[in-house]
């Protein structure tokens, strides 16, 4: 244009790959199915290390006053308390002091009581930076709707999914949000990482962020069984995802380096929230890659709909 | 595709500027802004409790002992009923949901039918009311039974004035702290919500709101006035207490007061049977219906005060001996006025107890931090991706970080605009969107080449880049889109923040990525045009 000089971008990726995406798809198959058995296997025997939010209790972050916290000093005024298992971490800096209290017994009133306790014993020495307290009617509440939530997200995507592809796309999908927010699920079980409200935002996300990726090749198949009508379906999916590759690591790599920002810059508030917006990002284009596509392989797409679907479909010809 | 209409230009131009306008006030500091002439917006983004600092507490009410609270007193309103009528009875006493008496002769039955069907009182709105009944007052199967059980409606309603006069108390009390940015909302059926921007400390505001309110009925001072009483001394065992101008200012009256509000029963907003006038009508339990009954006999045609948190809300004129227990304030008052007094009325005297289901408190210090570490992340992030699009696509490339710009200044407005405020995870889900605006674009680019590759001409290849690239744009986001907007739907508090900016975003993005870079684009077409050079693609 008239400010900007005309100049050419790096062409990253090598274009007319041919990479052979479905040889390995036994192999990831299995691979997935074992990695989601694991994860459920965690997740019913280890289970979540779950926040607050989902347990109840209370959380309060303090910040000594005067150099580094004395960790040992809080443990010890702490668990003379008889308040149960208190947890005492560093949080970030070295004057941050993350302290957990677990749920009372006896009700929403009883988890004031202990947090009364908890900053009178731990007097003026420290500033309170974050209180968060959640009594258990609140607690039960929040592991309902989290649950619902993410049902409820994964079938109006499916719905969606139906509705524009065929079938066939939609069981796809499925199974990849399915893979991914159980494999994320089970990073947070293997790693005991805190899993609380934001951790639902974030598989939310992941699964926002997979659906898009596997629409994107989905519809690049759904063209290409228009344009090649005669080609082996194998061979049209390999072709389809290696078309849409480029794209593909692209967007994945901008908006990994924009959570990287996020995970290093962000804050300790957020960083489990970004850690599972990472790992959700790669495991949902290695999905929608190795599963959401190879799926089709299986179940087997009819050329016949698809082609029918050109008709009445909206889809602008060129 | 390519093609854009003057009047297009002009359109996508003045969304641009409009969002400029609206983002602007956000980057300079309040002083600034106050600077700025009126026709200007001023209205900042708002930033969340865990951005700029405070408090959040959840209450709930126990809707059981608010039943429980309410059978009480309607025992003791029977029980007057029924003396009064001269009807003996043998027994009276909740039993489950109602409350049951027997009667001592059972051929008393339609006499005490009659009598305590008038403590029924209509449900809803006091004009035009709902058609249902808060009690039903029915004959049990045992003759001489009478039963008087609440409705599901009248208890719905007792639930929804309990939940209303708490929040009307707590938002007094609060007040008394200086503060006037806190907001208190009802959440559910019985909960309350405080959010208190700014208070670091909530053992203050616990203290406040875990108290009772505290109505008293005190005796206003026969002769002396409070005006006279500052001048020289208060009589011995009276007090000035202060009043609004409206309701005849500060009052002298006597400092003990005669009833209390926990004598209250019962306080209703109504009409005056005669002229019609908005009033209030008010029920004593036994003891307050006695001290009232006999101080009212003495004074008759004197003021006597209602005070509320040692404030004087109105003096009325007690016209005549109120010997039931009931009465009836009147006054200057509008419908409005008469039901927020009644309700006032009330918040002293069903002090339901309101425990702390869920609390948040976010110091100033994690909160500057936290917008700190936001920004900063903000920035890089948007920076890596800017180097990234540029590298990858060029000259083209730089029209989508300018789409990407405009996207950024677009959602900061419509968060403006809508008043939407702002928290770390909207922080989160705004940077997000960033790294996710660009994949619009790289669709679009992708393409292009794609078909250049294939053989295309370079205004085909453009045009066909767009077309092609907006199905799966609109496929892709608009799935993300369904997920945030549940997310928004379902969510509460930190879940809410992220879904919200993650919609606009979607949605600026898609303005930003298939109108701001197309407009570009096609510019940019239009001036290669008219160059001698060949049209070769800067991508």
């Amino acid at each position: 244009m008239f400010l900007v000089p005309d100049f050419k971008g790096f062409d990253f990726f090598p274009h007319g790959t041919r990479i052979d995406f479905m040889r390995f798809k036994g192999l990831c198959f299995a691979l997935s199915i074992l990695a989601m058995a694991i994860s459920l296997g965690l997740f019913f025997v280890k289970g979540l290390n779950y926040g607050v939010d989902f347990k109840g209790g209370s959380l309060i972050e303090v910040q000594s006053k005067s150099g580094p916290a004395d960790l040992g000093a809080i443990r010890e005024k702490l668990g003379g308390l008889g308040l149960g298992d208190v947890q005492i971490q560093s949080f970030g800096a070295p004057e941050d002091v993350l302290i957990r209290v677990e749920e009372q017994p006896g009700g929403d009133g009883a988890q004031q009581v202990a947090l009364k306790k908890v900053t009178d014993t731990l007097g003026d020495g420290y500033t309170q930076r974050r209180v968060e307290v959640v009594g258990p009617a609140v607690s039960s509440e929040l592991r309902r709707t989290g649950i619902i939530a993410v049902l409820a997200a994964i079938l109006a995507i499916i719905t969606y999914v139906w509705f524009r592809f065929e079938w066939q796309f939609a069981v796809g999908t499925v199974v990849a949000l399915a893979h991914d927010v159980l494999v994320t699920v089970g990073i947070f079980s293997l790693f005991n990482m805190e899993f609380d409200l934001s951790i639902v935002a974030a598989l939310l996300t992941i699964l926002g962020y997979s659906v898009n990726d596997t629409v994107v090749v989905s519809d690049r198949i759904r063209e290409n069984l228009r344009k090649f009508k005669k080609m082996e379906i194998n061979n049209l999916l390999n072709l389809s995802i290696n078309e849409t590759l480029s794209r593909t690591i692209l967007t994945g790599v901008t908006t990994i380096a924009v959570l990287i920002a996020l995970y290093i810059f962000g804050g300790e508030v957020i960083r489990n929230f970004t850690f599972a917006m990472l790992f959700g990002v790669v495991i949902g284009t290695y999905s929608s890659i190795f599963i959401a596509a190879p799926i089709l392989d299986y179940l087997g797409i009819k050329r016949e709909t698809v082609v029918g679907v050109e008709k009445d479909g909206k889809t602008a010809k060129v | 595709m390519l093609y854009f209409s003057r009047w297009k230009i002009i359109a996508i131009v003045a969304t641009v500027l409009a969002g400029l306008i609206f983002s602007l006030p956000n980057f300079v500091s309040k002083e600034t802004l106050a600077s700025w002439p009126s026709f200007m917006p001023t209205q900042q983004l708002p930033l969340g409790l865990d951005l700029r600092g405070g408090a959040h507490l959840l209450l709930a009410m126990d809707p059981e002992e608010i039943k429980k609270d309410w059978l009480t007193s309607l025992r003791d309103a029977a029980r007057k009923t029924l003396r009064d009528s001269k009807i003996g009875y043998s027994g009276l006493g909740v039993q489950g949901p109602s409350l049951q008496i027997k009667l001592s002769k059972p051929e008393d039955k339609d006499t005490a039918l009659k009598e305590l069907r008038k403590l029924i009182q209509p449900v809803g709105n006091a004009i035009l009311g709902s058609g249902a009944n808060d009690i039903d007052v029915t004959e049990g199967t045992e003759a001489g039974t009478v039963f008087i059980t609440p409705t599901e409606q009248g208890v719905r309603e007792r639930i929804s004035q309990a939940s209303a006069s708490s929040i009307e108390t707590i938002n007094r009390r609060v007040n008394n702290l200086g503060t006037s940015e806190s907001t208190i909302v009802r959440q559910g059926a019985d909960r309350i919500l405080i959010q208190f921007p700014g208070l670091q400390d909530t053992k203050e505001l616990k203290r406040l709101i875990g108290e009772t309110a505290k109505l008293t009925f005190h005796e206003v001072h026969p002769s002396t006035t409070a005006e006279d009483a500052k001048l020289t001394s208060a009589p011995a065992g009276f007090k000035v207490f202060p009043g609004d101008a409206s309701e005849g200012g500060d009052h002298l009256l006597r400092d003990s007061p005669v009833v209390q509000g926990e004598d209250l029963a019962d306080a209703q907003a109504g009409f005056d049977q005669q002229n019609g006038q908005p009033v209030i009508n008010f029920r004593f339990n036994q003891s307050g219906a006695r001290k009232f009954g006999a101080f009212t006999k003495e004074n008759v045609g004197r003021p006597f005060a209602i005070v509320l948190d040692g404030k004087v809300l109105s003096a009325p004129v007690i016209r005549e001996a109120i010997l039931s227990g009931s009465g009836q304030i009147s006054g200057s008052y509008t419908v409005e006025s008469a039901s927020t007094l009644a309700v006032q009325l009330k918040s002293g005297a069903l002090p339901t107890k309101l425990t702390i289901v869920e609390e948040r408190t976010v110091g100033p210090s994690l909160g500057a931090d936290s917008v700190d570490a936001g920004r900063r992340a903000g920035m890089i992030g948007l920076a890596a991706t800017a180097i990234l699009t540029t590298l990858a696509y060029g000259t083209f490339g730089i029209y989508a970080v300018i789409g990407l710009l405009v996207h950024g200044l677009l959602i900061l407005a419509l968060m403006t605009a809508i008043g939407t405020t702002l928290t770390l995870p909207g922080i989160a889900g705004f940077v997000l969107t960033i790294g996710m605006a660009v994949d619009a674009n790289v669709l679009i680019y992708e393409r292009i080449r794609e078909e250049l590759r294939a053989g295309k001409g370079t205004i085909a290849a453009i045009d066909a880049g767009f077309t092609r690239a907006f199905v799966t744009i609109a496929d892709s986001q608009l799935t993300t889109l369904a997920a945030a907007v549940i997310m928004f739907w379902l969510g509460s508090g930190p879940i809410r923040g992220f879904a919200v900016t993650l919609s606009l975003g979607i949605l600026t993005s898609i303005f930003a990525a298939v109108t701001i870079t197309r407009l570009l684009v096609s510019l940019w077409l239009k001036n290669a045009k008219g160059n001698t050079k060949s049209l070769e693609v800067p991508i």
